[in-house]
């Protein structure tokens, strides 16, 4: 029997072992992503970190960089050999793998040699980490911005990150192919003209031998560019119309209608059965490199990754058309998630050496170039040109006096989980379901992600 | 009392004895250290910042019980709860029974029994988010033919699971089966072969009750295995479909409770992140009082051989 009772503690023992593993794996998760990403970006860290130490504790300052991009990592390490070079002063940057800019950020700023350098890139992460990040209002790199359209505040009127670059995006065309089913991008204005060619398009597939759309897959891949992106449109039309200037507790829905309007051109005029678009597992991108499809709703980030396959006479990016009245004078929807926060925490010569770092970013000549070729536009006044064919549309619609489409998602509250909502109500109406579902993961869910990230 | 020989060199001479009777301490020292640092403080933290709200875990602010009363109000919480309770139960069932049919089948002495026991073993070898997306890839190609998706219906994502942890669990639990019924004394089943007891009458009376042990620990392996599943889940289904309820309550149906806990860690804001900690700490409670009862009603079916 004793040895009953043995054999029990230690199965008890060994479940309680066993379940703590699931209770601690929030930060044991986010710091094996972290290792994996840090021996993947840096294989110095180490020697870095210590090099870092040394230099606090000789008062010097470092710079720690939790970068969120990780298509940018790359350039970065270089950019901070060269800053580090030049100046003496030791700059690490790390790279959250995709997707997990949350969870590394979490455990990162858990340590001793906390980011000194992180992002703060919506209002929900303001709320969340606004404390965490000093006020940078009156800055030397704040005073080199030449637009304040990206500087999050918060409710207390603290400038807490500033945007590093901005982003435009649209509906990508491929001029080539358009102009082989005999249009070209000026005979689209409006959703109207839109849906026609790509009704057009789609009706003559076979011949063609591409179609209107590339998929529209709902696998975390990719649905962000609808439940986030797409979205934008209604949400953007009733920030006007309501005149938002803080995150609403709740929203009307009012302009869903575009919304419906796009995302059933999308899924009708293309190669893709709707019904399997809920597991995705497309690839939208290559389909586009591929010559698949004419039209490709994303942003300016995907220049590099076309510009491999074409030219930039024939890439170009045009708005999203939905529908709305006056939308032939609409531009491209521009705006930023990536915005600079600087450690509340660290010490004063860490955030000194981050500001003197972000500084010489924005107004360097190495810095500007790396920031132009990396970002694209960067809303700073000593910014370098940019060959990105999609920046320039987005450059020149504005200039010829169309409107900016700014992002009002910004405002979402509990964003990834507001999100998620708009993704299995979707899903389930491309299965055949009521758009009310739609409708309520929208306005409802909203509101109820409101009350739960206010609480 | 007889004086033993001693070269000093026997395993319990004393020579060797007391010094490890004296410095036992610094021997357990290391894993005790590792124990505290990995287990116990973790443990207790964790449970401290129940109680808290924070952002990072090393700057909470004490606010007393109000993330516990929180999750209790979180109808997510208490569907995943329930979700997860019939999940399991249903799991443990098929589970256990199915794999203790393969084991006593590949006990009869079959020809390539070792061949099928490897096989069968072998779905343990994948880890749970591969599993859960390759699966969810084999029953959309077949429920795509009917129009439909795992992704769409409740009782898909359910089943769907099902099957999954069948396939991944079955084998493993066989091969505990297969070392207890090995365990079962020949003599046993001879003896009551020779009083005329049926195939159906040994296997209930004798073979099942000699292998209690075995259904012991399968029985909580897959219980807790249930209720904390979490990779799979993510992967297969991550929750769809959801019910957006009159309330404005959105619950994803088929959200286990691991992934409520870290959905609401990392979804929401920070307020939020305390309140999924208290969901951790009651989800420990939980799962440590069903396994005790369980491992307490099991044992006492167990015969002393």
């Amino acid at each position: 029997m004793k040895k009953k009772n043995v054999l029990a503690l230690m199965l008890v023992g060994s479940m309680c072992a066993t379940l703590f593993a699931g209770c601690g794996s929030t930060s044991t998760a986010s710091s094996d992503t972290k290792e994996e990403t840090k021996e993947e970006t840096t294989t110095e860290a180490t020697t870095e970190t210590a090099d870092a130490a040394e230099d606090t504790a000789s008062g010097s300052g470092s710079v720690y960089w939790l970068n969120f991009k990780p298509e940018a990592d790359e350039a970065l390490q270089g950019i901070a050999a060269t800053y580090t070079e030049q100046t003496g002063v030791e700059v690490k940057v790390v790279t959250a793998a995709s997707g997990t800019y949350e969870q590394t950020l979490t455990s990162e700023m858990d340590k001793s040699a906390a980011p000194t350098l992180f992002v703060i890139g919506n209002q929900g992460s303001v709320s969340t980490w606004g404390d965490y990040a000093i006020d940078l209002k009156g800055t030397d790199v704040y005073n080199e911005l030449n637009t304040d359209s990206f500087t999050l505040y918060d409710a207390d009127g603290k400038a807490v990150s500033i945007g590093y670059c901005y982003e435009s995006y649209g509906i990508i065309v491929n001029k080539t192919l358009l102009a082989q089913a005999g249009y070209s991008i000026d005979d689209i204005t409006n959703f109207e003209t839109l849906k026609a060619v790509a009704d057009d398009i789609h009706a003559r597939a076979a011949e063609l031998g591409f179609d209107a759309f590339t998929s529209s897959g709902m696998d975390d891949s990719s649905s962000w560019r609808f439940s986030g992106h797409l979205a934008n449109l209604p949400l953007y039309y009733e920030e006007q119309a309501d005149g938002w200037t803080e995150a609403p507790s709740e929203i009307k829905g009012t302009y869903l209608e575009y919304f419906k309007n796009v995302w059933d051109l999308y899924t009708t005029d293309t190669a893709i059965d709707k019904s399997t678009l809920a597991t995705g597992g497309y690839d939208a991108e290559a389909e586009f490199k591929n010559g698949e499809a004419v039209f490709y709703q994303n942003g300016t980030w995907e220049y590099s990754a076309l510009s491999e396959v074409y030219s930039n006479d024939e890439l170009s990016m045009i708005p999203i058309y939905c529908g709305a009245d006056g939308e032939e004078n609409a531009g491209l929807c521009s705006g930023t998630e990536n915005c600079w926060a600087v450690n509340a925490k660290a010490s004063e010569e860490d955030q000194k050496a981050t500001l003197d770092f972000m500084y010489w970013l924005v107004t360097s000549e190495e810095g500007t170039k790396m920031m132009a070729e990396q970002f694209g536009a960067i809303p700073y006044k000593g910014a370098a040109e940019s060959d990105n064919v999609f920046l320039a549309d987005s450059n020149r619609l504005l200039s010829e006096g169309k409107y900016n489409v700014d992002w009002a998602f910004n405002y979402t509250p509990n964003v990834d989980e507001w999100r998620a909502g708009v993704v299995a109500a979707m899903n389930q109406y491309d299965a055949g379901g009521d758009w009310s579902t739609v409708e309520t993961a929208f306005v409802q869910g909203w509101a109820t992600q409101y009350a739960a990230a206010n609480q | 009392m007889k004086k033993l020989k001693n070269d000093g060199t026997a395993v319990n001479s004393a020579l060797l004895r007391r010094p490890i009777q004296r410095w036992f301490p610094l021997f357990l020292l290391p894993t005790v250290v590792a124990f505290i640092i990995g287990f116990v403080y973790p443990f207790f933290q964790g449970i401290y910042l129940s109680f808290c709200k924070f952002t990072t875990t090393s700057d909470a602010a004490f606010n007393g019980i109000s993330n516990y009363l929180n999750a209790l109000k979180d109808a997510t919480f208490v569907h995943a709860f329930w979700y997860t309770a019939l999940y399991a139960v249903v799991s443990l069932l098929i589970i256990n029974i199915l794999a203790f049919l393969i084991a006593y089948v590949l006990t009869q002495g079959i020809k390539g029994s070792n061949l099928f026991r490897t096989v069968f073993f072998m779905p343990n070898l994948i880890g749970g988010i591969v599993l859960g997306y390759i699966w969810s890839m084999i029953f959309d190609g077949i429920l795509s033919r009917y129009g439909t998706s795992i992704l769409l219906e409740t009782k898909y994502g359910f089943w769907g699971l099902i099957i999954l942890m069948c396939w991944q669990q079955i084998g493993y639990m066989m091969i505990i089966y297969i070392a207890g019924l090995q365990a079962v004394p020949e003599d046993l089943i001879e003896a009551a072969k020779i009083d005329g007891a049926t195939k159906w009458q040994t296997l209930i009376h004798v073979t099942i009750p000699n292998v209690m042990p075995s259904i012991t620990i399968c029985t909580f392996l897959t219980l807790t295995n249930g209720f904390k599943l979490f990779d799979q889940n993510l992967a297969l289904t991550g929750g769809q479909p959801f019910s957006f309820m009159a309330d404005g309550t959105i619950v994803k149906t088929t959200e286990m409770l691991a992934l409520n806990i870290y959905n609401t860690f990392y979804g929401q804001s920070a307020s939020a992140r305390g309140v999924a900690q208290a969901k951790a700490v009651l989800f420990f409670i939980l799962v440590a009082v069903i396994s005790l009862i369980q491992l307490k009603t099991t044992k006492e079916k167990e015969v002393q051989q």
